[in-house]
């Protein structure tokens, strides 16, 4: 009996887990000039939206000691940060192309995108 | 005092001014002028009244910052090293004591509160980040420790507390954070030498420089200096910003910037190199380039930019990268119930816990994540101490395959100044011929003029001058019409000379040949040193030119070269990339980065020779600083080098974690052993990409 209280519970918890980390859906906002991303567990917002072909400003803040977090990178853009600890990195792009242009950080363990529109 | 401080956090021009006010009311500021477009400031203050951090709450209130000094990154990097090792000093005291402890039947309670300490002090920031990436509903390497431990900790203190039964796992829980943070500590001291190369380059500049203005000699800041401005260097003082040289003479070592190895000589006209280093003499020079448009600036931000690309290798990592961590908490479970429902009859549960925790536990991401950018930031970074500025990461992984390189003749393979060596016919050819290429552009006719102009020779007036596309040109001088430019017809005479490798063109009336005039390229110092060498690593090399074939025969033959493309029109270059291609070749093409632009696109890689101090060639993948041609041979050992360092910390990190996850799920891996193989797996990780450093080049 404990054996299936158990077989049950993993499939619960696996399909959780699952839901958890991988069944999250990120819309986005709105098309904005100028975004401010939170770094801390990841990128929030993890998807921007920009209009293409004008300049903006990408502000970041980091709050969190994790050391892939450390640097952020934009490699179609080749664009790389390193962010000091509480402290705001201003990008400022202009993408011409419209498309999505992923980013990361690192280690690429954390990743968000930014759409230009 | 005066000093330039960045500025953070300015959104408008509007900004600019706001801080500007602010900073002028701060007391002991005499003058404040803030930059928008620099995010600068520029503020003259008496440094007994006001510091830097009180100009920055000055403006902190408005929601800016003022940056005190530029290498705060590289501080706050020490200080995270520094927080490692005491961690691991603690951690690893409290994990000797434990080990101990746990065999000399040390009292439970005593070992519990060892255990929090590691855990809930030690351990903090493992629960933190964790915390954070839960809120963004991600997960990371921090949150399978966080995990792990917190099993072991907790079953320990029930055993403890509430009397479970059972024996506590305190050691466990404590080892495993102790070797975690070593891990963390050796990791983060080897990834700063990783980029050891840039920080290097950026320190090249000078700080202050030695401008005459007004005839008035005075020291200031390298920011303030301006295009025209006429600057003083010293022997053994660097040279500030680039420029050419007015006055004086000197020796310039610029091994720094460029990986030429022996000392230059810089007289008035040359061009000198900021952050380079002047020996001998003393210069006066007119700065040219400042700021971000200086060679130095612009080596560093192409470096960074390569280092920021993405390396197609790194693809599979990037997708793998995005789901493993969930996977193995999946995995973790899995192995939980496994054991508990499969495992044997009595004790399946204990089993089953220390298996998932060593597969919480020696699950590594951070290896495989580290393996490609570590190695592309030391192979970068080394390229460019040598010279060789490799564009982006997919430059670099294409460099390792060529097979063939091609060299563009004129320019490239030679000095492109071509001279005049032997006349028939005498002076009067001589001014004949200068007098109809008079204005010309071409290297050859500026050949024959500055030939002209050494034996002082008075050119004659051109009536009716006619250039004729690709075959010279021709005019009427003294009513009597003279062609000059390609032998229609080959004597003797003129094949001797083509089989030397020289140019000849002919003057001559409808009626008659009246003189010839040979003319030739030297052919660069290196060039054949680099042939050879590239012959030597089993890549076969080829010319192109616009010479006939003989030339192009005798050139290729003093270089040792067996293949050339004679009589290649410029627009024709990119074809012969592509011939060689759709031979099944992996090309570089060389050239010079100007003409070549569209046959260095249509390379595989493209390769061009810096020209002056502009090194931003939108067409080539890797860009030569210097006009050594052995950098190629370099280059492409060096691309194979990095290639080779990616591939094995890639084939390291997967097999590692292939083969070591299974292994801890069967209960193969006690806890502690695979936190000590996941403490060891990043900085092996990380130490074979530094071992590129020792490559020999």
């Amino acid at each position: 009996m404990d054996k299936i209280v158990v077989l049950a519970s993993a499939v619960g918890l696996i399909g959780l887990i699952y839901w958890f980390f991988l069944g999250k859906k990120d819309e986005g906002g709105a098309v904005a000039t100028d975004v401010k991303i939170k770094v801390a567990g990841g990128y929030s917002p993890a998807l921007v939206k920009i209009p293409a072909g004008k300049e903006v400003t990408i502000t970041l803040t980091r709050t969190d000691p994790t050391d892939c977090l450390e640097e952020f990178v934009i490699p179609d853009l080749k664009i790389k940060r390193n962010l000091v600890m509480n402290k705001d990195e201003v990008i400022k792009l202009k993408i011409s192309k419209s498309g999505k242009y992923e980013f990361h950080c690192g280690m690429s363990m954390y990743k968000g995108a930014i759409v230009a529109v | 005092m005066t000093k330039t401080f960045p500025i953070v956090g300015m959104h408008c021009a509007s900004c600019a001014v706001n801080i500007q006010r602010a900073l002028r009311k701060t007391p002991g500021v005499a003058a404040a002028t803030v930059n928008y477009a620099t995010e600068k400031a520029n503020v003259e203050y008496d440094p007994e009244v006001v510091n830097e951090s009180k100009m920055n709450e000055a403006i902190k209130g408005l929601g800016y910052e003022l940056v005190a000094d530029e290498p705060q990154v590289q501080d706050m990097k020490n200080k995270e090293i520094e927080r490692w090792k005491w961690k691991f000093i603690v951690g690893g005291v409290i994990s000797a004591i434990s080990i101990w402890g746990s065999f000399t039947g040390m009292n439970w309670g005593v070992l519990l509160g060892l255990a929090t300490i590691s855990q809930f002090g030690v351990g903090w920031d493992f629960y933190r980040t964790t915390w954070a990436s839960l809120k963004n509903r991600s997960a990371n390497m921090d949150t399978l420790i966080a995990i792990g431990t917190s099993v072991a900790y907790g079953y320990s203190a029930a055993v403890t507390l509430l009397g479970v039964k059972g024996e506590p796992y305190f050691d466990t829980s404590v080892t495993i954070i102790a070797l975690i943070v070593l891990g963390k500590w050796l990791e983060a001291r080897a990834r700063g030498k990783t980029s050891e190369a840039i920080k290097k380059l950026m320190g090249l500049q000078p700080k202050t420089a030695r401008v005459i203005r007004d005839g008035k000699e005075m020291e200031i800041e390298i920011e303030k200096i301006i295009v025209g401005d006429k600057i003083r260097v010293r022997p053994g003082e660097k040279v500030p910003v680039d420029g050419v040289v007015e006055s004086g003479e000197t020796s310039i070592d610029e091994s720094m910037v460029t990986g030429e190895s022996i000392p230059l000589y810089k007289h008035e006209g040359d061009t000198v190199i900021g952050g380079t280093l002047n020996t001998t003499g003393t210069i006066i020079f007119m700065a040219k380039k400042v700021g971000s448009e200086t060679m130095l600036a612009q080596i560093i931000k192409l470096v960074e930019e390569a280092q920021a690309s993405r390396a197609p290798i790194q693809k599979l990592v990037d997708v793998i990268s995005g789901y493993f961590v969930p996977a193995v908490l999946m995995l973790t479970v899995a192995t939980f119930a496994g054991w508990y429902i499969f495992g044997p009859s009595t004790g399946s549960g204990l089993a089953g816990m220390l298996a998932a925790i060593a597969v919480l536990i020696i699950a590594c991401p951070c290896a495989l994540g580290l393996a490609t950018p570590t190695a592309l930031v030391v192979g970068t970074g080394l390229a460019a101490q040598h010279g060789i500025l490799v564009k982006d990461a997919q430059a670099l992984e294409i460099a390792h395959k060529i097979n063939h390189v091609v060299f563009d003749k004129t320019g490239t393979l030679t000095e492109g100044k071509p001279v005049v060596t032997d006349i028939k016919g005498g002076d009067e050819v001589l001014k004949l011929a200068a007098s109809l290429e008079a204005g010309s552009e071409h290297p050859l006719a500026k050949a024959i003029l500055e030939a002209a102009e050494k034996t002082a020779l008075q050119l004659a007036k051109v009536e009716k001058f006619e250039g004729l596309a690709g075959e010279g040109v021709k005019g009427i001088i003294n009513k009597k019409e003279y062609r000059l430019g390609k032998p229609l017809d080959e004597t003797d005479e003129i094949k001797k000379l083509e089989n030397e490798g020289k140019t000849v063109v002919v003057l001559g009336t409808k009626e008659k040949t009246l003189g010839i005039i040979a003319i030739a390229d030297t052919i660069r110092e290196t060039a054949k040193d680099a042939v050879a060498q590239l012959q030597k690593q089993k890549i076969d090399v080829s010319l192109i030119t616009g010479d006939n074939p003989r030339t192009a025969a005798a050139i290729a033959n003093q270089l040792g070269v067996k293949r050339y493309f004679a009589q290649v029109l410029p627009a024709d270059k990119e074809n012969a990339v592509r011939q060689l291609q759709s031979e099944g070749k992996t090309v570089a093409m060389v050239g010079d980065g100007v003409n070549d632009a569209p046959a260095l696109s249509a390379a595989n890689v493209g390769v061009a020779m810096a020209t002056g101090t502009d090194v931003a060639m939108e067409a080539a993948g890797i860009t030569l600083v210097n006009k050594d041609l052995r950098s190629i041979p370099l280059a492409l050992k060096l691309s194979r080098a990095t290639l080779r360092t990616i591939k094995t910390n890639l084939f390291w990190a997967f097999a590692y974690n292939v083969i070591l996850i299974p292994a801890a799920a069967l209960g193969y891996l006690s806890p502690i052993l695979a936190s000590a193989a996941m403490a060891t797996s990043s900085i092996s990780v990380v130490t074979n990409s530094l071992f590129l450093k020792r490559t020999r080049l």
